[in-house]
């Protein structure tokens, strides 16, 4: 170990990295059972980028017309292609309502109606009798839901006194030579320190990897760390080639516009005024599934007719909403708009793209949280001592495409899954066993190594490289040519890594060492994401090839698998699809076409 | 002789000037504040002239384009680049906004970037907000009921009494308006200041919450609440749009009318 570095020791039962919503649901959930927890962020709670989340959260409840769980979670599995384990599909969606009350007796100022309920607004391929009509699924607080909830999660977590350490960016987990995670490694930006935390579970609630394009809606910290420390401890992540496009981010800036948007009435028409979603998708038109609606605007953009002088963009229209519902229901984004488009939305539309948005794969877990590596005997075979939840698993409950509102609930019920899970794996106070004396070297070995990078190449300049690829190459359509150059030339990225050059070499608060740690682990999931889609020869959600235009049951009903090694070398394996439900309450949901 | 000296680090030094690229014709100078903790020296204004064809309309972008391109060792915080993350504040040109929704073209002259005033700095641009997120704990900003909630379904609330949270909310405890308050510039550790205030007000006025009693004796206090002397800096200040001073004034108000 390089002695310039002295660690500073913690003992917790739970160790939660991540304080977004998934991490703060299962942070204070941990504490309420009474387990000694920590918390690790590397930004204050309420900067997660869950606070972005616009829409809702959807449950079936049924506050503004007749609903059913067994109908949200038909329209999840259809959404996600039959790629979602139809097992944890049943669990969220049963969950679904519990968790939003919750959420309401917590204290989240949700919108609400006329008789005091929870309001609800419909949602991209949410429906009523399995597929027939058009469901009011989606509780809202106007269209500032996820801040709405991450404030009120993390007012929780103080009232639950659970405890942080804030803008300690995690940089590896501690695996013994058994395969069991014993906790995780972490730098305190605040003042330099470098932090061993040894715990009985640790639970990854580290967001997705957004960041690996050049234009996606989230945050500049969105940058997957936890999937690249899964992929450095030698576990695989799952199904990475499915990374959802929303179809309305604002052209150019690449801010989001809520799907609530066509939720409360809005549309999106090309530019000869046509409301083009009429030819792609009949009875469900603007709502119908995300993938759907992003490769429809793709295609009219290719076909020449985009909006705007370059007929490179879509129009988004609400100025025929009354300014009420705008004022009432969709305020922010009319301030969304009107900063980075310049449009004010009573008057003119909104000039809209497909941006990379979410990441449908992730860690693999079940549906109690608990990561999955799967072996030559058991598919299913859990890792001692680690959880994953939120973006950054994958349960799967999204499937190979997620429905709108579903992650924001993805993050409470599997939050508080992690939390009920791990109070039945772990007895308060429970006593450790020594860790192995070496045990976080890999990691400070790995900071050192960075922070005296003194080579050639820009971080800025190797991540704008790797963001160029993947925005040309990985995009919402793709072709086994494309993906092909986009796997040779990202391997000529991955080899400037020993090239880097940090100039920062203080350890307080420097942000161009978090940067290249950042970027470093974005590439593991670029490469990840490139490979598997080569991989896989077919088209199914949000992954559309041009040279296999059709969904392949026969040999592409299941999970991608897919584990890195320190040189870039993948290893590419697949996992059976849960196919079956968790109880005999409803039916599972065979494969069909799916129409919108 | 009485001798007066300023606190650490108060004479701030000019710094390291990077000028204009080479055949940039759309230029604009950035005077940003530095300083480390680990080398012992005064704080330094460093400036970066910079291209703006190469750079997007706001502040941010700016900050990220010297970062990336001019010097890395530039330090700020930023996340959702869209104005509701809340960590990008800074005083810009003279008043404390976010750095993502502060478009270059809105400043005349050179763009001038300091930490939010009057708070520790840790490095460059990151002020230590740690006071102020303990004083916001101080209020106990979650939902108190002595009514249990109805075991399976919400608590009913009338969009008349959700609308009163309109304007509260929405709060994203980016601390420009705190920041900007002279009173909280004074008595820092004693006087909560707006944007813990504004919280406060949230759960008084929230239908749900039974405490509004135990709020309002908590804030009745020469300094917690009373050093609000109506300034009226937070209103201004606020990037979301918000009127703490307000919300504060609200609270004055119910202290006094339960009074009576």
């Amino acid at each position: 170990m390089p002695k310039a570095y002295e660690f500073i020791d913690h003992t917790y039962d739970v160790i939660v990295v991540g304080a977004g919503g998934a991490g703060l649901r299962a942070t204070f959930g941990m504490a309420e059972k009474g387990l000694k927890t920590a918390c690790i962020t590397k930004v204050f709670p309420t900067r997660s980028h869950t606070v972005a989340a616009q829409g809702g959260i959807s449950a079936a409840l049924g506050n503004m017309g007749e609903d059913d769980w067994r109908w949200h979670m038909y329209d999840t599995i259809k959404g996600s292609d039959w790629l979602g384990d139809q097992d944890a599909i049943e669990y969220m969606c049963r969950e679904a309502m519990p968790a939003v009350i919750e959420l309401e007796h917590y204290g989240v100022p949700f919108s609400r109606t006329p008789d005091g309920k929870i309001y609800q607004r419909p949602f991209g391929g949410m429906t009523t009798h399995f597929g027939e009509g058009i469901a009011q699924r989606t509780c809202a607080a106007a269209d500032r839901t996820g801040h709405a909830i991450l404030h009120t999660l993390y007012q929780q977590s103080l009232k639950h006194q659970a405890e942080f350490f804030i803008e300690y960016f995690a940089i590896d987990l501690m695996m013994d030579d058994k395969g069991v995670c014993r906790g995780v490694v972490a730098w305190n930006l605040d003042d330099g320190t470098l932090h061993r935390f040894r715990a009985h579970q640790v639970v990854m609630a580290t967001g997705g990897y957004g960041r690996t394009y050049f234009s996606c809606t989230s945050a500049h910290t969105c940058t997957g760390d936890g999937n690249a420390m899964a992929l450095r401890a030698g576990l695989p992540l799952q199904d990475m080639e499915f990374i959802q496009f929303h179809p309305t981010g604002v052209y150019g800036a690449g801010c989001l516009i809520t799907e609530g948007v066509r939720g409360e009435g809005g549309y999106v028409t090309n530019g000869n005024g046509e409301r083009f979603m009429e030819r792609y998708a009949p009875h469900a038109k603007d709502l119908a599934s995300r993938d759907v609606v992003s490769r429809s605007m793709t295609i009219e953009i290719r076909e020449g007719r985009g909006c705007g002088p370059l007929k490179d963009h879509i129009h988004l229209h609400l100025e025929h909403l009354d300014p009420k519902v705008i004022h009432e229901r969709l305020p922010g984004i009319a301030e969304t708009a009107r900063v980075f488009a310049g449009v004010d939305v009573t008057k003119a539309p909104i000039p809209v793209l497909p941006t990379a948005h979410y990441n449908m794969g992730g860690i693999p877990t079940n549906f109690r949280a608990e990561v999955i590596n799967p072996t030559a005997s058991d598919p299913d075979a859990t890792v001692q001592g680690l959880m994953a939840i939120g973006e950054a698993a994958c349960v799967s409950v999204h499937g190979a495409n997620r429905l709108g509102s579903n992650s924001l609930l993805d993050l409470v019920v599997f939050g508080r899954a992690a939390a009920q899970r791990a109070a039945e794996l772990v007895r308060p106070d429970s006593p450790h066993r020594e860790l192995p004396p070496d045990m976080g070297d890999l990691a400070l070995a790995r900071l050192d190594r960075f922070r005296h990078a003194k080579g050639d190449v820009r971080t800025a300049d190797l991540r704008l490289e790797m963001q160029k690829i993947m925005q040309s190459e990985c995009t919402v359509f793709r072709t086994g040519e494309s993906l092909a150059e986009g796997q040779r030339k990202i391997r000529a990225a991955w080899a400037k890594r020993d090239r880097l050059n940090v100039t920062d070499t203080s350890l307080v608060w420097n942000s161009d060492l978090v940067e290249t740690l950042e970027l470093d682990n974005l590439m593991y999931q670029a490469v990840a994401a490139l490979d598997c889609a080569a991989n896989r020869t077919e088209s199914r959600g949000a992954h559309a090839r041009e040279d296999y235009p059709q969904r392949d049951d026969v040999n592409w009903l299941k999970h991608s698998t897919v584990w890195i090694d320190e040189k870039g070398a993948t290893k590419l394996g697949t996992r059976p699809v849960h196919l079956h439900t968790l109880t005999d309450e409803v039916k599972a949901v065979p494969p069909k076409a799916r129409v919108y | 002789m009485v001798e007066l000296t300023l606190p650490p680090n108060s004479r701030v030094q000019p710094g390291v000037t990077h000028p204009a690229p080479e055949g940039a014709t759309r230029t604009k100078t950035f005077k940003i504040y530095r300083w480390s903790p680990d080398d012992g020296q005064n704080p330094r204004m460093d400036e970066y002239t910079i291209d703006l064809d190469k750079c997007g309309p706001m502040v941010l972008d700016a900050m990220i384009h010297i970062k990336n391109d001019i010097d890395s060792t530039l330090t700020f915080r930023r996340s959702c680049r869209e104005g509701i993350c809340g960590s990008c504040a800074a005083n810009i040109d003279g008043t404390n906004t976010l750095s993502c929704l502060k478009p270059i073209d809105e400043i005349k002259g050179d763009v001038k970037i300091y930490p939010l005033p009057h708070m520790k700095v840790v490095k460059d641009l990151v002020p230590d907000l740690t006071l102020a997120y303990a004083q916001l704990a101080s209020i106990k900003p979650w939902l108190q009921s002595q009514t249990p909630p109805p075991p399976d379904r919400e608590r009913l609330q009338s969009p008349e009494e959700r609308a009163k949270l309109d304007g509260l909310y929405e709060c994203i405890l980016c601390f420009c308006c705190s920041t900007s308050c002279p009173s909280y510039w004074w008595n820092t550790e004693r006087y909560l200041g707006p944007a813990v205030l504004l919280q406060a007000y949230r759960w008084i006025v929230d239908s749900r919450d039974e405490m509004t009693g135990e709020r309002l004796d908590n804030l009745e206090d020469p300094f917690r609440l009373y050093r609000c002397h109506t300034i009226m800096n937070c209103t201004r200040t606020c990037p979301k749009g918000l009127n703490p001073a307000k919300a504060i004034a609200e609270i004055k108000k119910m202290m006094v009318t339960r009074r009576v």
